[in-house]
């Protein structure tokens, strides 16, 4: 029963992989294209993601499509985070050095690493992209947390020194994402349709509005991929992808975007579900700058009053992890912080009494994804038990919701996910839409900075604290990372602590 | 013949200088700053407001209406907010999918529609006539977007012999590319094929009560040849102008069922346009749309002279 099925999704895959590929086959001959037993033939992978990029060129189009599907794969940097221990290591450079001052980093590059334009990869390769990113070429307002380098030197083809005008641990952090990769100083011409990286993939074809195939490259430095040609396809609309999956159009579906329907995959055979987590914390904003929640007690009789396991069991399904506090599971400075403001709608209604509201009535207004809407209306109707209103009001995302809550601050409480990495330093700008202005604060995230090993974490993790015992918001949970795959496709990345999708280390068996 | 060419020509040009007026007017009150948007939560008051003044977004309303009207003649839309690229070479590539899609579900509609709407005209009072009748007012009632959900279900996934979507160009792999475009043209065909059908019969079966008719029957021609020699001219020209506005609503269909069947045509760049306020790009789409209709309607008028010779005169 199930055989006949397979083989054809097989030959549909593969027919639409040669396709995809412009063979010259006509009618073609699946057979050979379609992940022959043996693994002579060279592999295949067609990854359903859900959002496009709108160009391929992260220096001056924002958004978390681009670097998603081009960082470590077609881009490299001189470090990486390892995905299971979020830790900073060598990527590009084979090993980098610290001054004692924290001011000076010494980078040793890899010999013999090529850009898929066949130039070598120097060290002027690395300071041309570092200064780069400090001049007007790039746009995106990411480039400022390169501001904090002084000087880029090579002091020998295989030599980088950087110096910082200031200690910051921040920095070499930054240099894992999109600002740390490292172009070639004769490879930016056309940036938006023709990247030139010196990652294992290169760039094969981009068909607008459908897909991004990438393909390995012989000269690749390391270890070469087991899949050999990758095409990444998008969908708007979940239903679509994982019909997709289930007939055999994609091998993966790289974030499943409806919990709701893991269950389909769950129970069939021929698809495992890998589960890890991401940087998505998903943050219940509170105003701070205006009545009722410039009133700590009132922010935290909210935060008393959410159940928020029954939260995540109802809007993804009991996949998550909740925290406490704006840090997720795989960040250094993570600590549980559940039990700071645990489910007690007694305390709640204390807290209210004692800050001397009663007929509590709040704008809740949020954004127009489906997560959010049903993780909004769950809180509606857990605060209403406490005796607060809160009148959720959905709003246009992205247009919207950033103009009206994100550009004007004027809403009471909104629901959205911050997915960027280590972004607990947006609650030390007093201009930011949660409103929260607080000198302690903002002095702890500015000591940390500079401090040392042991002492930054030990800040950091402070700093979580304070936010959470101040209910400056309240987080949900942190969103999981939900892939479902067919079973011979090994080595997806679990957790999404980057912002790659990265392929490097995907095989079939 | 030539004062009525003239006046076609002067109507269609005004009527495309009032929907660029109408379609940068709706534009313009859009609630959303796209330069807020490309930037998205990471933008500083400053990052926007170069951003803005990068986009042109910044200048007076009039100012902005006038650069872009302008370019369209010449096929200038401008250029992307969010790709930063010339829009006209992007809302070609995409045209020429979406016309795949209209037109293929039109011939669709066209084969099916005819026969069964002169089937249920011809046989009015038998069963056979009823169950094309009865099945037609079904396949209005599903909306194109249901009909693709179905079709994908049962011959995608449950199935398996058709892709669930996606895109093949025809140049890539003709055979392919044919796989793809079965199933939404099915969704999209029949059910404009089932409004179609109804508008047949009651075309056919108003002609067929003319006197001309009963005389073409009574003079020994057989039902079919009456059907054929007098009735299909005469008949024609409402089912040509009911056409017509299929087309246009084609047009629209095909916006949602891109989306269901994921196929990168006019549609999901005008959706993903919307969303992202790239306001120059979806102007242009819409203004390619209503030049499209209009072309449609002019030729509709061309069609009735030819089907009606009486209209030439006027």
């Amino acid at each position: 029963m199930s055989r006949p099925s397979r083989r054809r999704r097989a030959l549909a895959a593969g027919a639409l992989v040669a396709a995809l590929a412009g063979c010259s086959a006509g009618s073609g001959t699946p057979e050979s294209s379609s992940g022959a037993p043996a693994g002579a033939a060279p592999s295949t992978l067609a990854v359903g993601l859900a959002a496009e990029p709108a160009s391929l060129d992260f220096t001056t189009t924002d958004g978390a499509a681009i670097p998603e599907a081009l960082l470590y794969n077609v881009y490299e940097t001189l470090v990486k985070v390892d995905s299971d221990s979020g830790e900073v290591v060598p990527l590009l450079a084979e090993d980098y050095k610290v001054s004692d001052d924290g001011l000076t980093y010494t980078f040793t590059m890899r010999a013999g690493v090529t850009f898929s334009n066949g130039d070598q990869l120097t060290a002027e390769d690395v300071v041309f992209s570092i200064e780069r990113v400090k001049s007007d070429a790039w746009t995106v307002s990411l480039k400022k947390a390169m501001a904090v380098v002084a000087s880029a030197k090579a002091t020998s083809p295989t030599e980088v020194v950087v110096t910082l005008s200031e200690p910051s641990n921040d920095w070499l952090f930054r240099m894992t994402t999109r600002i740390g990769a490292v172009f070639s100083e004769t490879g930016v011409d056309d940036l938006a349709s023709t990247p030139v990286g010196s990652g294992p993939y290169a760039v094969k074809t981009w068909n607008r509005g459908d897909s991004l195939t990438l393909a390995t490259r012989a000269d690749y430095w390391g270890e070469q991929p087991d899949v050999s040609e990758v095409t990444l396809r998008y969908f708007t609309d979940p239903t679509a992808m994982n019909n997709a999956l289930l007939s055999g159009g994609i091998d993966v579906i790289g974030s499943l975007q409806s919990p709701e329907s893991l269950e389909r995959f769950s129970g069939d055979d021929r698809f495992s579900v890998v589960e890890g987590t991401t940087n998505g914390e998903l943050v219940l904003s509170m105003n701070n700058a205006r009545p009722p929640f410039d009133d700590v007690r009132v922010r935290q009789a909210v935060r008393h009053a959410l159940d928020h396991q029954a939260i995540m069991d109802t809007t993804y399904a009991g996949y998550g992890k909740l925290i406490g506090s704006m840090v997720p599971p795989t960040d250094p400075w993570y600590e549980d912080l559940t039990g700071v403001a645990p489910y007690d709608p007694v305390r709640s209604k204390a807290l209210l009494a004692e800050a001397g509201v009663s007929d509590l009535s709040v704008a809740f207004r949020i954004p127009n994804l489906p997560y959010a809407v049903s993780a909004a209306q769950v809180v509606s109707s857990q605060l209403a038990e406490v005796g607060i209103t809160a009148e959720i009001e959905v709003l246009e995302f992205p247009a919207r919701w950033l103009d009206v809550v994100f550009q004007q601050g004027d809403y009471d409480m909104s629901l959205i996910s911050h997915v960027e990495p280590r972004d607990i330093t947006i609650f030390a700008d007093p201009d930011y839409y949660f409103g929260y202005d607080d000198p302690t604060f903002r002095s702890t995230i500015e000591q940390a900075g500079s401090a040392d090993g042991e002492k930054y974490v030990d800040l950091m993790r402070q700093a979580a604290r304070q936010l959470s015992e101040d209910a400056v918001a309240d987080w949900l949970f942190v969103l999981p990372n939900l892939i479902v795959a067919e079973q011979d496709v090994k080595g997806l990345p679990v957790n999404r602590v980057s912002e790659s999708f990265d392929l490097t280390g995907v095989s079939r068996a | 013949m030539l004062v009525q060419a003239l006046n076609r020509l002067v109507v269609f040009v005004l009527s495309l200088v009032a929907a660029s007026v109408l379609v940068f007017a709706f534009m313009a009150v859009l609630p959303g700053d796209p330069a807020q948007i490309a930037l998205g939560v990471s933008a500083t008051p400053e990052s926007v407001a170069a951003t803005r003044s990068a986009f042109g977004t910044d200048r007076p309303v009039l100012v902005k209406y006038a650069d872009w009207v302008s370019g369209l003649p010449v096929g200038d839309f401008g250029s992307s907010y969010v790709s930063r690229t010339d829009i006209g070479p992007q809302i070609l590539d995409r045209v020429q999918v979406t016309l795949w899609l209209v037109l293929s579900a039109t011939a669709l509609a066209l084969v099916l529609a005819l026969p069964l709407g002169v089937l249920a005209a011809a046989r009015h009072r038998s069963p056979s006539g009823a169950v094309v009748s009865g099945l037609s007012q079904l396949g209005i009632a599903v909306p194109s977007f249901l009909a693709g959900i179905l079709l994908v279900t049962v011959f995608a996934v449950r199935l398996g012999v058709l892709p669930s979507g996606g895109w093949v160009p025809p140049a890539q792999d003709p055979g392919e590319f044919l796989r793809h475009l079965v199933l939404p043209v099915v969704a999209l065909g029949v059910v404009q094929a089932a409004v179609l059908t109804r508008y047949v019969r009651s075309a056919v079966l108003d002609v067929l009560r003319e006197d001309y008719v009963r005389t073409a029957r009574a003079k020994g021609l057989s039902p079919l040849r009456a059907l054929a020699r007098h009735a299909f001219r005469n008949a024609a020209i409402p089912v040509v102008t009911v056409l017509a506005l299929q087309v246009a609503t084609l047009l629209i269909g095909a916006v949602v069922v891109e989306r269901v069947f994921v196929i990168p045509g006019l549609g999901s760049l005008l959706l993903d346009g919307t969303a992202n306020r790239d306001l120059l790009l979806v102007q242009g789409i819409v203004m390619v749309l209503v030049v499209a209709v209009l072309l449609v309607n002019l030729l509709v008028d061309l069609l009735y002279t030819v089907i009606d010779p009486r209209l030439r005169a006027g």
